[in-house]
């Protein structure tokens, strides 16, 4: 049996990624899956205490946040095609008409 | 019994509301027929009242109706209802009767103006808060038609308001007023304090508990206070100043409330008050005083006045100090008898001269005036039946009551108070037959037109005040018809002329002393009001003792007194015939002769420019300086600009964290999170 801390160091590491890769990089695409990446390390992290606790609520979190990324990258797509179309580029650094 | 008082202060209000909203629309014969109605039905159910009232078994008066409770905290309470007692009952016949004469002749002398149906409108007001005033049974009653007349004489006095000296004139009355009824007010807190609420019946009551007071107590106090009150709403020395200034409103306004019955409530106040002051000689004593002083103060003023209003707005504050004179030697009967007749007679000088200055279309200086006799024959003989009234020849209505007030000034034992009196009451006569032969004797002074002309070309040589005065008059009258030489005014005019002129006549007959064979009815009559509370005390003999009855002094002192009061009003008219009109270069060398003196009076004796130094100018200046520059500029703006200024520098500085740049967001989520998740931690260590 694998112990309770693997999977938490596997799922901060997971998370950290997510993290740099959200701050660091331009392509709007990327972000968005460092997004993924982070939520798939909480969900690593959720499915590790439910098993080791013997929890059901922790499966039940896991599919809510599934539910919930789907949506999100239901929208966040369509969002990142309608920022294409209109800016014809990808990087973020440039969708800033919002700026002072 | 039910009497249903309630309807006769509604009905004027009414009018006043109807006329008020929606006159702006109504023709003036609408106006006239909502405005008038409404008095003369409340007119006339004040005459059914008094039929009933005398009607009343004695153990039944005052009758009293309460209607609701107003208020109540806890052991507070004040509530509408009403006071029908003879005082009330004289007053109200006063009220309705004159005001609804002045009304009528408000048709004729309005029918020029602009704003016709606000006049109607604030003249019904000023009725409706007038009888709240005279009906109420509590001071808060009381307090509140004695505000409310104080806003109707204002919204009239400043009636063209588009005239700075009117609207100034308004604002000064309202803040004369304003000193006076602080004073007021804090008389009443002072009842609430020691009798529990302001009902008359309990305050009436409780009197019977205090005994005189031999010096300085909270009777006193109270009734020193009510006579600030009094003496701001009556015109008396100290703050008499707002109501010369007053005849700036329109002339029916001057009559019916700066002559007749406003300015006459303090005088009502003080002898509905009378248990109050019976206990209390030493207010008693200042009440008496200052009617005396502001009676010859004001006669002197009189005397070199030129414009007509101005003369007779003197004279009012005059007669007024004798109600005051003879409500402070305990004789309430007197005063009030004096109040009657002067309504009488006051409302028709008024009312003469408005007919004068509206024939003149709008001359109000005596010196440019002069033979009028021959053209206006009717406002002459009117005139003539007042200034012999005010003057004090018997039997005209205010011999009767003047003598009544000296009479018993002198029985009281105040001599000087009676001599003061006395020469007051020769300079009254002077100023009106100086009046009266002015306006009406000798050659007419003022311009007379080239056939033909239309108009007003006069303006320019009437004195810059009385031009300016009636501006609007002028071009209102100049508009429609010319004013070639003098005329008579329309017969809705002289009509209610005629009636006063009546009562001013005989008027007086109610109270004929008993040393002329009278019977003093007026007094008997009145006698229940000033007596119950003395009645309701166990120790009747600590009461001051009021004026003995003139029956029980030497008859023939009396009838003597009466002579003398004959003949000071003789030696004023003829004074008056031998300067006015016998010798008419004589008073410009006189004046010469008097030199300061005279510039002295003619000035009013500059007290307007006294309390514009002492009190006006530094209040003014630590107002600009202190309270506008200091707290309110500098301290409440400043706070808040300061503020609004801090706010904005701390969002200048906040705001350049929305730069708009998503990955400068993404870092300040992440270190947010951050931020939290230390924290955590850090709690977690812990």
């Amino acid at each position: 049996m694998v112990p309770l801390s693997y999977y938490l160091i596997l799922s901060a590491i997971l998370f950290a990624c997510g993290v740099a890769g959200f701050l660091i990089k331009r392509n709007i695409i990327t972000i968005f899956m460092s997004i993924e990446l982070m939520l798939n390390a909480v969900n690593l992290t959720f499915v590790a205490f439910a098993a080791e606790l013997k929890a059901l609520s922790g499966h039940v979190f896991v599919f809510f946040v599934m539910v919930v990324a789907a949506a999100e990258a239901a929208v966040g797509l369509a969002i990142i095609i309608a920022v294409f179309r209109t800016r014809e580029t990808l990087n973020v650094d440039r969708v800033n008409l919002l700026k002072l | 019994m039910n009497l249903n008082l309630w309807i006769i202060p509604l009905l004027p209000l009414a009018g006043a509301t109807i006329n008020g909203l929606f006159g702006k629309r109504f023709s003036n014969k609408l106006v006239n027929a909502i405005a008038l109605g409404s008095t003369a039905l409340a007119f006339i159910y004040a005459i059914y009242v008094a039929a009933r009232f005398f009607g009343l078994p004695a153990d039944q008066i005052p009758h009293i109706e309460h209607y609701f409770t107003w208020m109540t905290a806890g052991t507070f309470m004040a509530e509408f209802g009403t006071y029908l007692d003879q005082l009330s009952l004289v007053m109200l016949l006063i009220v309705t009767g004159v005001g609804f004469l002045i009304h009528i002749y408000s048709v004729g002398y309005m029918e020029h103006e602009g704003g016709y149906y606000r006049f109607f409108a604030y003249l019904n007001l000023f009725m409706f808060f007038m009888l709240m005033l005279i009906l109420a049974n509590n001071y808060l009653m009381m307090f509140v038609g004695w505000e409310g007349v104080g806003l109707a004489s204002y919204l009239l006095i400043g009636f063209w308001f588009l005239k700075d000296s009117a609207a100034n004139a308004g604002k000064k009355a309202f803040i004369a007023n304003r000193v006076g009824d602080f004073g007021f007010l804090i008389a009443l807190f002072l009842l609430v304090k020691h009798f529990g609420n302001l009902q008359y019946e309990t305050i009436f009551k409780g009197l019977a508990a205090y005994p005189v007071e031999a010096s300085v107590g909270v009777l006193t106090a109270i009734g020193l206070l009510m006579m600030v009150g009094a003496s701001g709403k009556s015109a008396q020395i100290p703050l008499y100043v707002w109501l010369p200034d007053a005849m700036e409103g329109p002339t029916p306004v001057s009559a019916l409330i700066h002559a007749a019955t406003m300015v006459t409530a303090g005088v009502y106040m003080v002898a509905r008050s009378n248990g109050i002051f019976n206990r209390a000689p030493i207010a008693l004593t200042v009440v008496a005083v200052i009617g005396t002083l502001t009676a010859i103060f004001a006669a002197s003023i009189g005397i070199l006045q030129t414009d007509i209003k101005k003369v007779l707005a003197y004279s009012t504050v005059s007669q007024l100090g004798y109600m005051f004179m003879g409500c402070g030697v305990a004789a309430y009967g007197a005063g009030i008898f004096h109040l009657m007749t002067h309504a009488f007679f006051k409302a028709l000088l008024f009312l003469s001269a408005g007919a004068i200055i509206h024939g003149l279309g709008g001359e109000q200086d005596m010196r440019h005036m002069g033979g009028l006799r021959k053209y206006m024959p009717k406002a002459f003989w009117v005139m003539t039946i007042a200034t012999f009234t005010i003057s004090g020849f018997p039997p005209l209505a205010a011999f009767f009551s003047k003598d009544e007030i000296l009479w018993k000034t002198w029985a009281s034992g105040s001599h000087i108070l009676w001599l003061i009196g006395i020469i007051a009451a020769g300079m009254t006569s002077f100023y009106m037959f100086r009046l009266w032969f002015m306006t009406f004797f000798g050659e007419y002074r003022g311009p007379v037109p080239e056939a033909g002309s239309h108009g007003h070309d006069a303006d320019g040589q009437h004195a810059g005040h009385a031009g300016a005065i009636h501006a609007q008059q002028d071009d209102a009258h100049g508009s429609d018809h010319g004013h070639g030489l003098p005329h008579e005014s329309p017969m809705i005019m002289i009509a209610p002329l005629i009636v006063l002129a009546v009562l001013s006549f005989i008027g007086g007959w109610v109270g004929i002393p008993a040393a002329l064979g009278g019977s003093d009815r007026f007094d008997h009559f009145l006698d229940p009001v000033f007596h119950s509370v003395r009645v309701a005390e166990p120790r009747g003999e600590s009461a001051v003792a009021p004026v003995e009855p003139a029956e029980h002094e030497d008859r023939g002192t009396e009838l003597a007194f009466m002579g003398i009061s004959v003949a000071a009003a003789s030696i004023g008219f003829l004074g008056a015939w031998f300067l006015y009109y016998k010798r008419t270069d004589l008073p410009a060398k006189l004046a010469a002769a008097a030199g300061g003196l005279y510039r002295l009076v003619l000035d009013k004796y500059r007290i307007d420019e006294l309390y514009g130094a002492t009190i006006i100018h530094p209040i003014v200046l630590l107002s600009t300086n202190v309270l506008w520059k200091g707290v309110d500029a500098t301290l409440i703006d400043g706070t808040l600009n300061e503020s609004a200024a801090g706010a904005r520098d701390i969002s200048d500085g906040l705001r350049h964290m929305q730069s708009g740049n998503i990955r400068s967001y993404a870092g300040w989520v992440a270190f947010g999170a951050a931020v939290v998740i230390a924290f955590m931690v850090w709690k977690g260590v812990q």
